[in-house]
């Protein structure tokens, strides 16, 4: 029972932590992208522009609420609202830390740590599509049907790459529990060591996933408008501009867990650290791991050109694919020559 | 064949070498381009609180100046509407009544003078027309509005208050003041200064 309420508690936790970094996010975009063009961004809301996502947020809401006359309502109610809870569902089998115990008991810092936990991932994941492509289809806009249509077989084409870039990452690691890989790289290295294409792949791969530039073709705004959010106003669009930042959160904090040690960071017995003071800075380094990566996405936003839809496809399918194939088989040799195949 | 000018430049379709069908290299390359700019000196001036520096002839918003004792120098002429390329200025003259002396300095007066701030192009040429270096233009910003019909000025945000004189000097340099000096305007003249020969209108 006192696990259970720990666990709501948890729950609300990450929720609120992942809508607030989300938030942030969006601030922190906009700094880093004038910071990038020698400008000086947003520092009129707050100290530095703090208070700007709460601003942001406020016109969200005040704007007027606008349904197309001939779209399907319900369904174009529907898409934002998919594409948000989605976003919010992946969160619970990231593990955030190593556990805190008080007494007896360790409330562990991960909402639910199921054996399939990647495959949870990778599902969840590939039905956020549902939320673009129903938006994109129910606002019976062209635009829109193009964004939708680019986004879906986006995501289809680059999830075979990205399935296969952890395939050769669950031979290595011998599980699916992302529990487990976090706290199997406290011994070892960090299995970007042994899977340094993987990582590559699977990173271009979380780009397109999360419909950032250079793939951020669904959303195109030089030749769809808006691509598939074009007819959306208020907050259903704040929906899935936010649904996208905290797509691109919970794909960092994976990143960080699967390839670069979680939580773990080098010599972190040697600091003579004690259980609970030790899970704290853990949790730090975790956030500062997904900082890093979240930098990343910006940095590479405001760096790189769109891709064109050809060039899209054609490194979905003719290099990505390839390679992570290659990859796993190269794995598969290693672990034979090894003995590590049991 | 021969072409119009030297700039036309060749164009080819060559296949993507390795590196370049690669992606990575040039993207690391741009990413270290736009990694440079983070450390790079930004140009922005905060506006409200940092002002950039205004030429000493910077000519902004017009002021109409009285005299020392506070009387109104303006005349309503009409000269600098006349001078105005713009047509910006319009204004409707009275005469000044017993007990206005204070007020206004000559017998006649501009009961209104207006400016559409929006048509003035800021030449200043109402100000070299003026014969009773009654309006000059400031280093001040007009300030921006919601309407068209607040940018025409009146009186009320033309003229001075007494307290509160607009310093015009910072304009006044040497080559000008010798121009408005030698201004050959016959009624800006006092008997005394007049030069013989000039004056005999």
């Amino acid at each position: 029972m006192e696990m259970l309420t720990y666990k709501i508690l948890l729950c609300v936790i990450v929720f609120a932590l992942s809508l607030g970094i989300a938030a942030y996010m969006t601030w922190g975009e906009r700094k880093i992208a004038a910071i990038l063009q020698d400008r000086v961004g947003p520092n009129r809301a707050g100290p530095l522009g703090l208070l700007q996502p709460l601003a942001d947020g406020i016109k969200m809401f005040m704007k007027e609420e606008m349904i197309p006359g001939q779209s399907n309502k319900w369904l174009f109610i529907l898409g934002p609202s998919f594409f948000m809870l989605t976003a919010c569902m992946t969160g619970v089998v990231i593990p955030w830390g190593s556990g805190i115990t008080v007494g007896d008991t360790v409330y562990p810092m991960q909402i639910t740590d199921i054996n399939i936990g990647l495959l949870y991932l990778l599902g969840v994941v590939s039905i956020g599509v549902y939320g673009i492509m129903i938006g994109g289809w129910a606002s019976n806009n062209k635009y829109s049907l193009l964004g939708a249509l680019r986004a879906s077989s986006q995501m289809i084409s680059y999830e075979v790459a990205m399935g296969l870039s952890l395939i050769a990452l669950v031979m290595t690691t011998g599980t699916l529990n992302l529990g487990e890989i976090a706290a199997q790289q406290d011994a070892g290295w960090a299995n970007v060591v042994y899977q340094p294409l993987g990582f590559l792949i699977f990173l271009v791969c979380a780009f397109a996933e999360t419909n950032r530039a250079p793939f951020d073709l669904p959303e195109c705004e030089s030749e769809l408008v808006g691509g598939y959010h074009t007819e959306y106003s208020s907050m259903k669009l704040g929906f899935f501009l936010f649904a996208e930042y905290i797509n691109m959160f919970i794909s960092s904090a994976v990143m960080a867990t699967l390839y670069f040690g979680g939580y773990n960071f080098p010599f972190q017995h040697a600091l003579g650290l004690e259980g609970n003071w030790l899970a704290v800075v853990q949790t730090a380094v975790l956030f500062l791991k997904i900082s890093a990566f979240i930098f990343l996405f910006m940095w590479v936003r405001w760096t790189l050109p769109r891709f064109r839809y050809d060039q899209l496809m054609n490194l979905g399918w003719k290099v990505l694919l390839p390679l992570s194939l290659a990859n796993i088989f190269i794995t598969g040799i290693v672990m034979w020559l090894t003995g590590k195949l049991g | 064949m021969t072409t119009l000018t030297q700039r036309s430049k060749t164009v080819s379709v060559r296949k993507l070498s390795l590196s370049e069908r690669l992606y990575l290299p040039a993207i690391l390359k741009g990413m270290l381009i736009t990694l440079g700019h983070v450390f790079k000196r930004k140009p922005t001036i905060k506006y409200p609180e940092e002002q950039r520096e205004f030429a000493p002839v910077y000519r902004g918003q017009h002021v109409l100046k009285r005299d020392e004792a506070g009387a109104e120098r303006c005349t309503a002429c009409g000269l600098c509407a006349v001078a105005c390329p713009a047509e910006a200025i319009t204004m409707d003259s009275a005469e000044r009544k017993k007990g206005e002396e204070h007020l206004y300095r000559e017998e006649k007066y501009a009961s209104i003078y207006e400016i559409n701030m929006l048509r003035c192009i800021f030449c200043g040429l109402c100000e070299e027309a003026c014969p009773k270096e009654a309006i000059f233009l400031t280093d001040r910003i007009v300030p921006s509005s919601f309407t068209r019909g607040e940018e025409i000025f009146g009186k009320d945000k033309l003229v001075e208050t007494p307290d509160q004189p607009i310093d015009v000097s910072k304009r006044q340099e040497a080559g000008l003041a010798a121009f408005k000096k030698n201004k050959q305007h016959y009624h800006n003249r006092t008997f005394r200064d007049a030069r013989p020969g000039v004056a005999a209108h």
